[in-house]
């Protein structure tokens, strides 16, 4: 099961990473110390369950919850013993743990969770994962060719086309940078450029508003550069 | 006065020396900016910030196993949020057991 914690006290999402090592299947993919971080992530990842704080500043769980289309499960997790009444309202709650959580309480939670999701849907999102983190298939001339995701490392905008350079071989796909994009993990690709996407793991060297990728010099634009150095591993 | 203690932490840990020296090392960067800011609030009277200061604070009052400040400090939360700053003085007395407890981790 994936999940995200949501809280803005950093002992809080500690002491709740530690107690999903006890539980089984439970994998924490990310933690948020605000709820607006967590919207964006979910824009475009999707998670099983969510472990939710309701006092957090200018937004809270509550407020949280009512921007979600879609809302996956959500166990709260708060100090305050008044609000259960308030989160049942919600179909998408279920379960109301009070701090501090002690392991026991905590995995039934977790039991009750699993009753609520159905096999298949935590398979599935297994299962989408573990294709868009290793595999795409592009339509070339009416047959549809694999690509190994990993290798890829560039993919430029090229008009009505994008082309994807792998180890391998360049490939030239009618589609956009926008749809490509959202099929790629994140954790490893960045647009740096409107017409560039690009790898961040195969980068060898980045110079003021460049980085030179395999043998390609590509242009970072002011507005992603710092989003690119956040994601390098500076020493 | 009760003594602040570990017991929490260490069920929680499962004996894993690393978590524990982690949430120790947070709790303790994290307990003074959480003071800070209560502090600067309540001298401002902004009390229902400082309410949620409390409530923040509540969190690290139970994990270090002290009940009966727990019992006040949800008290005083509940005060603060009517404007009513009575138990202070009770309050400050909890903040300064705790840190003068984890000066000693």
């Amino acid at each position: 099961m994936k999940c995200i914690i949501i809280d803005d006290e950093a002992t809080a999402r500690t002491i709740i990473r530690q107690l999903c090592l006890s539980a089984n299947n439970l994998n924490v993919v990310e933690e948020f110390p605000n709820a607006i971080q967590a919207i964006k992530y979910l824009n475009k990842n999707q998670v099983d369950l969510i472990f939710l704080d309701i006092h957090m500043p200018d937004f809270t769980g509550f407020d949280f919850i009512e921007t979600l289309k879609t809302p996956p499960k959500i166990i709260i997790t708060t100090s305050d013993r008044n609000l259960a009444i308030e989160a049942f309202e919600y179909d998408c709650i279920v379960d109301f743990l009070v701090k501090p959580i002690e392991l026991p309480r905590f995995l039934k939670a977790i039991k009750k969770v699993e009753k609520t999701l159905s096999k298949k849907q935590i398979e599935s999102t297994s299962v989408n994962e573990e294709k868009s983190d290793h595999e795409l298939y592009v339509n070339i001339d009416r047959r549809l060719i694999k690509i190994d995701i990993p290798s890829i490392y560039l993919i430029e905008a090229k008009g009505d086309y994008i082309q994807v350079k792998t180890e391998t071989k360049n490939y030239i796909v009618h589609s956009t940078l926008k749809k490509i994009e959202d099929k790629l993990p994140e954790n490893s690709f960045l647009k740096v450029h409107r017409s560039y996407i690009i790898n961040i793991k195969k980068i060898i060297d980045i110079e003021d508003n460049s980085v030179l990728i395999k043998k390609d010099i590509i242009p970072v634009s002011r507005s992603n550069r710092p989003e690119l150095m956040k994601r390098l591993n500076l020493l | 006065m009760e003594k602040p203690n570990l017991t929490y932490i260490h069920n929680l840990s499962g004996g894993d020396k690393e978590f524990k020296k982690k949430i120790i090392s947070i709790i303790k960067e994290e307990y003074p900016e959480e003071i800070n800011e209560y502090y600067t609030n309540f001298n401002l009277k902004n009390y229902s910030i400082a309410a949620t200061n409390v409530h923040k604070l509540k969190h690290k009052i139970s994990i270090l196993g002290l009940e009966e400040s727990y019992e006040i400090a949800a008290e005083y939360e509940n005060n603060l949020k009517e404007g009513n700053s009575i138990l202070s003085d009770k309050f400050e007395i909890i903040l300064q057991n705790i840190t003068d407890y984890l000066i000693t981790l």
